[in-house]
């Protein structure tokens, strides 16, 4: 290893190696390992369930809809956040971390009580014939709530870093607020947007406790992956559960590995050569 | 295009950033708005461009008056301190973009074409391809102006060009930013700290202090005629001999020197390290030598007088001067102002 000024870099790096290996590693490759225990027509089948499928298609659709939604919303609280300094600022930011801190569970049953047909929302959404607790809408509305800071505190810095003459020189050139936001802020924004979005993406995916309160957990309809994961566990049906699972670290795997090509290709301008 | 800036004022919160600025440039001029920090300077051209608006006062373009006019309709050009180059646009992009977000509507080959003719115009042929982050400070610089150019503007307005350059570069790109403003005859008002770029550069220098002009005209009115202790003091090195005047005349301590116009009483003189002459023998401002600094041009000498004050002079290199030796100290050519 070349000689480094700066001291502790080989303790630390075997004690970060050791730790990831042990929390990190170890228990995924447990997972790997259980499922694998399978033949392969037994794990194609366990996952391929109908039921599983099912299971699959709400915990995605929902998934991405509640990222758009905190995509639109986030973008615009971290842009308030940023740009303007109004009575109460302090609080509002505050707010914004409450779901990271927050026990699921409460979200849930705080969720459940206000969107229940007989809850404050609830009760007006209903007049309007939208039901939101016991449907994929009460999913996303949880899995919203529960992923929002990740976008807003991803975007936040990059805001604040933005050099206030990068706009005022787009301004001098002619171009319209619009025009500024399309061509200079978006871009630049765009690698911390994408990883704020698959941060929230793979937290939707993975989320469990707020979600069950208020999905109605219908097989077929409204039940999530990780509550079937759960469920096979409950059956003592650990090969199947971890079947199951080993999906959705498939999937949060290619997901990260797809952030990363993307947000390399939108800094590939910072590269020097 | 001419500017006339008409008693413009502008405060920021409690500080006065610019008191009652009146000011001419006339079309085709190069002009240096030169002070220390503080002095306003940066929020005048601002005030031009239109990226603050003033207070008070009017900012006429011409005949007409443009002091609401909003930046982006204002037609300037503008080079920021440091450039904010757009870092995720190639230099092609970054000089297209005033182009491509004008309302007016430019075909893409005529955008292509010149852009083309402005990387020429600032010898950066064959770099559009790059990013901001893959070029020095110095082709930075010029492609920002560029970029300011490529929108036709009528005025071209500089914020601290060559602040962030090394000196080797800097004096490059001073004589080279004279020529392209002789080639297009653009009105051009840039703000400096550095006196040196102020007069190498400018056709007319407007010295600013505490938000207010305290003296303009071309390098060598400035220079030769400085209306003030402070603008003495500003353009360059000097001494500071505090004088007596009597009836026209500053008495120092071992010195006269003519004073007209000035009022009997205390004053200040004010002389160039290269005003002053050294001499082993009588008369002048008795002084000892307390140290010699060795140069390339020649020996600067650090004097104390009499009575205490410091001096600094040139001297040829072959004199032999030291540490410790008395003498006396002449002064070929100085300014003289009332103490104040």
């Amino acid at each position: 290893m070349r000689r480094n000024v700066l001291p502790g870099l080989s303790l630390s790096l075997g004690v970060t190696l050791f730790y990831v290996g042990l929390i990190v590693v170890l228990p995924l490759a447990a997972l790997i390992f259980k499922a694998a225990s399978l033949g392969p027509s037994d794990y194609w089948a366990i996952i391929s369930s109908p039921r599983a499928v099912a299971s699959y298609r709400v915990t995605v659709l929902s998934a991405l809809g509640a990222t758009a939604f905190n995509l639109v919303f986030g973008l615009a609280l971290a842009w308030v956040l940023t740009r303007y300094k109004f009575p109460g600022w302090r609080i509002v930011d505050a707010i914004v971390d409450l779901p990271f801190a927050l026990p699921t569970a409460v979200a849930g049953i705080s969720l459940t009580a206000l969107f229940a047909t007989n809850g404050w929302f609830g009760s007006i959404l209903s007049d309007l014939g939208i039901r939101v607790a016991y449907t994929p809408l009460g999913i996303m509305v949880a899995m919203c709530f529960t992923s929002l800071p990740f976008i807003v505190r991803t975007v936040q810095p990059v805001l604040e870093d933005l050099d206030p003459a990068l706009e005022e020189a787009a301004q001098s050139l002619g171009g319209s607020d619009w025009t500024i936001f399309r061509k200079v802020i978006l871009p630049l924004l765009a690698p911390a947007l994408l990883a704020g979005l698959s941060l929230s993406f793979a937290r939707s995916l993975g989320e469990f406790g707020a979600i069950i309160f208020i999905a109605g957990n219908q097989p077929m309809s409204t039940e999530i992956t990780a509550l079937l994961v759960f469920i096979r566990l409950e059956e003592y049906d650990y090969q199947a559960a971890a079947a199951i699972a080993s999906v959705l670290l498939i999937t949060a795997f290619l997901m990260l590995a797809i952030t990363n090509i993307l947000q390399s290709r939108a800094l590939r301008y910072t590269m020097k050569g | 295009m001419k500017i006339r800036l008409d008693h413009v004022v502008k405060t920021f919160d409690t500080f006065r950033a610019v008191r009652d600025v009146s000011l001419e440039i006339e079309s085709g001029e190069l002009v240096a708005l030169l002070g220390p920090s503080g002095s306003g300077k940066t929020t005048i051209l601002r005030m031009v461009a239109g990226l603050e608006f003033a207070d008070g006062g009017h900012i006429y373009f011409g005949d007409q008056d443009a002091t609401d006019i909003p930046v982006r309709d204002r037609g300037v050009g503008f080079v920021f301190q440091h450039y904010a180059l757009f870092p995720h646009m190639t230099v092609q992009e970054n000089i297209a973009f005033g182009m491509k977000v004008s309302k007016v509507k430019r075909e893409k080959s005529a955008i292509a074409a010149r852009v083309d003719d402005l990387l020429r115009l600032v010898q950066l042929e064959g770099l559009g391809d790059r990013f901001p982050a893959q070029i020095s400070g110095g082709q930075r610089q010029r492609v920002a102006l560029a970029r300011a150019l490529a929108v036709d503007p009528k005025v071209l307005l500089l914020d601290e060009p060559f602040g962030a350059l090394d000196a080797a570069v800097r004096r490059d790109l001073r004589r080279w930013l004279r020529e392209i403003h002789d080639e297009l005859g653009i009105t051009t008002l840039f703000v400096t700290h550095d006196q040196e770029e102020a007069l190498d550069l400018a056709d007319r220098v407007v010295i600013l202090n505490q938000g207010q002009v305290v003296q303009q005209g071309t390098p060598e009115q400035v220079c030769r005629e400085p209306g003030s202790a402070f603008v003495t003091r500003f353009l360059g090195d000097t001494n500071r001999i505090s004088a007596e005047v009597r009836g026209g005349v500053a008495y120092a301590d071992g010195a006269a020197i003519a004073a007209d116009g000035v009022a009997n009483g205390a004053a200040e003189v004010y002389a160039r390290p290269g005003d002053l002459a050294w001499s082993e023998t009588g008369p002048g401002i008795a002084a000892s030598v307390t140290r010699v600094l060795d140069r390339p041009g020649g020996r600067r000498v650090i004097a104390i007088t009499t009575t205490g004050e410091h001096l600094e002079f040139d001297v040829e290199p072959e004199l032999a001067v030291r540490a410790g030796q008395q003498g006396f100290v002449t002064l070929r050519r100085a300014q003289v102002f009332a103490a104040g």
